[in-house]
């Protein structure tokens, strides 16, 4: 308890819970979760609703998760999906990083408008054109996770270093810093919590996207899955493979929020 | 203490020559300082005092050289200054800290761009961490430390890179009552070990007549030099003393003028 935001999280929220039963708590959830998902299919068969495909209980689709699993289809389907958005990603990351880091006002003038009119323009709709251009194989896929990421990573970066704190930049420039090292020693570091915030919703939109460029002419990855489920009316299949999509995403938050905490511990040092 | 620093270094460390300084667009310029020529001796602490909106700070932000002069020259151990530079040490209201670093990085990060070699440089921390008596706050981050503990931290921050002239910009006007006389009596023990020569900004005429050699009184906006008075106090002060008060009550009196002249 010993900053400023520590207080005010307290005065707003009251004391923080224990970690025990903070963790308690969610395991509950997930558990009422699948009770109520379980109740309400249990539902559908016993009062005869609707066709009890449609809604298949939570152990139903588990299982079949855990069957893919077994038979070593859902691997491959995994593999596909994450190479797809780790290599779309990094593209995105690199050139949202690569462009937005040294933007200085030239650049800045230049680009940002044209990010800025492009934006607006919701990724999906580019898809097709995007499979125009460059075909309906890996590359258009990778392309369209680079092309979806890079934009809000791009502005989050531009943003981050065009609004570090000018009096740090002072400080350092009268302590001797100039150039290369007043860039990598205190506009880098200054600028780092925004730019993972943007590294953060990046990885969250490559997971957006890459289920619906999976959705058309893909022949493996979990957006296949789902879609081939359609065709062939397996819903346990359509639901289990959304559930991994969604635990997949967990995961790559779960890789950015340790970057965080590794790289942005002084913003929470641990209180001693 | 008087004028020149230990071994007689006397001489002037800081040349103010006639600035000027307007801001805004040609033609609707606004001037903040007019015609102001002073000199800063080596070793002395000089206090600009006068009330805000003086442009008292405009022209330490001037000599530190993050914004340019008007017209007017300003030299610094006899060589025109051009921008920021590690010869002048900066402090400022808001302390600056890097957040990211801990204290002894924040120490360190002056020395550590000279080059200064590692073992060096920790000697160089434990000195002026002890100075400021935080050394046992070194592996702290600066959001975990009070107002009156990062300020010590920047102060050591300016003198653990050598400069040769200090500027402090209302350092401790951000702070507390109580915690700003501290502060008070821990720079003034520094400089009577320390002898830097210090430009130190406040509109707080007990804080002048508490630390400074000579004091420059500004007058209000546009600023100028309307009187410079120099502070024949022992090193240590009393803030008690007739001596004091004396000079405390004849500064408020030229202060006050100024004061007067901008309610008008």
């Amino acid at each position: 308890m010993s900053t400023v935001t520590d207080l005010v999280q307290w005065g707003l929220r009251g004391a923080p819970l224990p970690r025990r039963r903070a963790l308690a708590l969610r395991l509950g959830a997930v558990l009422a979760f699948l009770g109520l998902w379980s109740l309400a299919s249990g539902l559908v068969v016993l009062l005869g609703l609707f066709n009890p495909i449609f809604l298949a209980g939570p152990w139903r689709v588990l299982g079949k998760v855990a069957a893919l699993a077994v038979n070593g289809l859902l691997w491959g389907h995994v593999a596909a999906t994450l190479e797809r958005v780790a290599v779309g990603f990094a593209t995105g990351a690199v050139l949202a990083l690569g462009l937005g880091l040294p933007a200085g006002r030239l650049v800045r003038n230049v680009l940002e408008p044209i990010v800025e009119i492009l934006r607006p323009v919701p990724p999906l709709a580019m898809l097709p054109l995007f499979i125009v251009w460059v075909g309906i194989g890996e590359t258009s896929k990778i392309a369209f996770i680079t092309y979806a990421t890079f934009f809000p990573m791009f502005l989050t970066t531009v943003h981050a270093v065009q609004h570090v704190d000018p009096l740090l930049l002072r400080a350092a420039t009268s302590l001797g810093a100039r150039r290369a090292r007043l860039f990598f020693r205190v506009v880098l570091p200054a600028a780092l919590p925004e730019i993972l915030t943007g590294i953060r919703l990046g990885v969250a939109l490559s997971f957006f996207v890459i289920v619906i460029s999976e959705f058309i002419g893909a022949e493996e990855g979990l957006g296949y899955l789902i879609n081939d489920g359609r065709n062939f009316f397996l819903v346990e299949q359509m639901l289990g493979a959304a559930i991994v999509l969604g635990f997949l995403g967990y995961g790559g938050n779960g890789l950015v929020v340790l970057l965080e905490r590794r790289w942005l511990r002084w913003e929470r040092p641990p209180t001693s | 203490m008087t004028m020149a620093g230990p071994g007689g270094a006397g001489g002037a460390r800081v040349q103010i020559e006639g600035v000027h300084k307007a801001f805004g667009l040609d033609g609707r310029s606004t001037p903040a300082l007019i015609d102001v020529s002073l000199e800063v001796q080596a070793g002395e602490l000089l206090c600009l005092l006068g009330p805000s909106g003086c442009g008292k700070s405009t022209l330490l932000n001037i000599v530190a050289g993050f914004i340019p002069p008007t017209r007017g020259r300003v030299r610094v151990d006899g060589a025109p200054i051009a921008g920021p530079g590690p010869e002048r040490g900066v402090v400022f209201q808001e302390y600056a800290l890097f957040p990211w670093l801990t204290v002894a990085q924040n120490v360190e990060f002056g020395p550590r761009l000279m080059g200064v070699p590692a073992a060096r440089r920790r000697e160089v921390v434990a000195r002026y961490l002890d100075m400021v008596g935080l050394r046992e706050h070194a592996t702290k981050f600066p959001v975990q430390l009070s107002g009156g503990m990062k300020q010590r931290v920047a102060i050591a921050r300016a003198l653990a890179n050598n400069p040769s002239i200090v500027l402090m910009d209302e350092p401790f006007g951000a702070l507390d009552a109580q915690t700003r006389e501290v502060m008070q009596e821990e720079l003034s023990r520094i400089q009577r070990v320390e002898h830097k020569t210090i430009v130190f900004v406040t509109h707080s005429i007990r804080e002048a007549v508490y630390l400074a050699d000579r004091i420059v009184v500004m007058t209000s906006s546009p600023g100028r030099v309307k009187d410079v008075f120099t502070i024949k106090l022992p090193d240590a002060r009393d803030r008690f003393a007739a001596e004091f008060t004396r000079y405390e009550s004849e500064i408020t009196r030229v202060v006050k003028e100024e004061v007067a002249k901008v309610r008008e």
